[in-house]
């Protein structure tokens, strides 16, 4: 994919109206611009609305106020071009793993060929070798989410969008998950914007780290995170100041939100 | 080690319940609390039963209720899913039908069998269509609530991945919504041999229900205990060959 993908988010609130209960003011404000093939991670404590921002520029919420665009267009509806992988998976629970994978991939204008490559490639990316044929129920929540993982990028969307993909991973198969992310984005760059609460995860991945206020989400601070260029060193001490300097802007507001905002 | 056993032991706690009703069946009668013939024994209804098939006289009749009862049944889960699933997805529809559903819900239907009477006659007409309106509101609510109900992200994910309107529909809520219909389905099947029953026993001059009234009316309890003895072995069939279906189908949910 040669062409450009950036993403520019433009003063943009959101409000949830619950059926029960007073409106919920999730996002206020935010701006920023994802630039194209760039990396950036979104930190913040539970609840600042991660999600809901993701949500948004999936195109699966309506945007009340202010403004998403991708490429200049603005975003009204999900496309195939924005893939992504959800907090809770949202695999089809009838649908075997092999089959989730495929859901998405025959739809695709590729051979009959290529699919099979892709479904079988991204299998044993994930590890989930042997488990084609099982469903979601009989599967662990790490292995749930790496077969949505799986199924996201077997699609090879120009912007991934990721919504704390690694959270349900023991520790040892979210760093093997992120070194292969990072390879994969080595291979087939993309625009990817990834929310986590793991500061280190954050630095370790992303170009830029964004670090949200407590509900109602703002962007407290844009972190760049150029530890001198090359790959990154975790030993390094600025990798440690980095994580160390992020790590206090999130209790902060982690503390807001837990005093009952 | 003592599988055998064990199996032997669940199947007798299971059926137990059965042996000592048959047993107070047959107590009764021939302690002569009862008069035999208000309770026939259970040989002479074994006895009915088989002739009841040697001669073919049921035959017909039971050829006639399968066909009205399955046809009902079916023309009912062939709209039920359909308008439950409509109204899931289309706003409009649901606000349409909603308080029509709401309003039919509760109501008897067996009390619509003179309605369906002057309307469709005397014949197959008026026991399907009474069996159709019976069985599609338990269609009908059990899909719209299993469609409803179907998480927002799996719909998104699907979206995201290129699903179209009547795909969506099609290939991700009626599978995710299907432990619902079946749930549906299994109240119509039992509605639609009761509905059946009560408009051939009324008015009708086929049927099994229909033979059942005619028995009773010339007094001859047996061959009346031997009919409804064919209904209760049908009902059970039935409900067998749903729970296997339903768990084949639902063999996701592990
Ligand atoms: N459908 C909804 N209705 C009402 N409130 C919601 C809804 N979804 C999320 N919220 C609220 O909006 C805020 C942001 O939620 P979310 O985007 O999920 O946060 P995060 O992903 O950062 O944990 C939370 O306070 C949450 O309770
Ligand atoms: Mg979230």
């Amino acid at each position: 994919m040669a062409e450009q993908t950036n993403i520019t988010v433009e003063n943009l609130s959101h409000t949830y109206m619950p059926p029960k209960g007073k409106p919920v003011l999730a996002l206020d404000g935010i701006t920023l611009s994802v630039k194209d093939k760039e990396f950036i991670a979104l930190l913040g404590p539970s609840g600042c609305g991660k999600s809901t921002l993701l949500y948004l520029m999936g195109g699966f919420l309506d945007i009340q106020d202010g403004q998403i665009r991708v490429n200049e267009t603005p975003v009204t509806e999900p496309s195939r071009d924005r893939g992504i992988v959800f907090q809770h998976f949202a695999l089809f629970p009838w649908k075997t793993v092999i089959q989730n994978i495929r859901f998405g991939l025959d739809k695709m204008n590729l051979a009959k060929s290529e699919r099979d490559e892709r479904a079988r490639y991204y299998i044993d990316l994930v590890q989930l070798h042997g488990f084609e044929d099982s469903f979601p129920s009989q599967l662990s929540g790490g292995m749930k989410q790496r077969a949505a993982i799986a199924r996201t990028l077997a699609m090879d969307p120009a912007i991934l969008l990721m919504d704390e993909p690694f959270g349900a991973l023991d520790a040892q198969t979210r760093m093997f998950m992120q070194a292969e992310l990072l390879a994969i984005l080595e291979k087939t760059p993309k625009t990817v914007v990834f929310v986590t609460h793991d500061v280190h995860e954050a630095v370790l991945l992303a170009d830029r780290v964004a670090v949200m206020s407590a509900r109602p989400g703002k962007i407290n601070e844009i972190a760049d995170i150029e530890l001198g260029g090359g790959p990154k060193d975790v030993k390094s001490p600025e990798f440690a100041e980095m994580v160390d300097h992020l790590w206090d802007g999130v209790r902060k507001e982690a503390l807001a939100a837990g005093q009952g905002r | 080690m003592n599988i055998g056993l064990q199996r032997i032991h669940t199947f007798a706690v299971k059926y137990f319940p059965l042996v000592i009703l048959i047993a107070i069946w047959e107590l009764l009668p021939a302690l002569g609390i009862v008069s035999p013939d208000i309770l026939p024994s259970i040989l002479a209804i074994a006895v009915a039963l088989i002739d009841l098939f040697a001669s073919g006289t049921i035959l017909e009749h039971m050829r006639v209720s399968l066909f009205r009862a399955f046809t009902g049944l079916g023309l009912a889960m062939v709209f039920g899913i359909t308008a439950g699933v409509t109204m899931a997805w289309f706003m409009p529809v649901r606000i349409v039908l909603n308080p029509l559903i709401q309003m039919f819900y509760p109501m008897p239907k067996s009390a619509l069998i003179p309605v369906v009477i002057i309307w469709f006659g005397i014949g197959d007409a008026s026991k399907i269509v009474l069996v159709f309106l019976g069985c599609m509101l338990p269609m009908v609510v059990g899909t719209f609530n299993g469609a409803r109900g179907v998480d927002r992200e799996t719909i998104w994910s699907a979206r995201s991945m290129g699903t179209g309107d009547f795909e969506m529909i099609w290939r991700i809520l009626l599978p995710s919504a299907m432990p619902e219909i079946l749930n549906g389905a299994r109240t119509a099947l039992a509605l639609c041999f009761a509905l059946l029953v009560s408009a051939e026993l009324l008015i009708s001059r086929h049927g099994l229900g229909f033979l059942i009234g005619n028995y009773n009316e010339i007094g001859d309890n047996t061959r009346m205990f031997a009919v409804i003895l064919i209904f209760a072995l049908i009902g059970y069939g039935a409900d067998r060959l749903y729970l296997l279906l339903r768990g084949r189908t639902l063999a996701w949910m592990g």
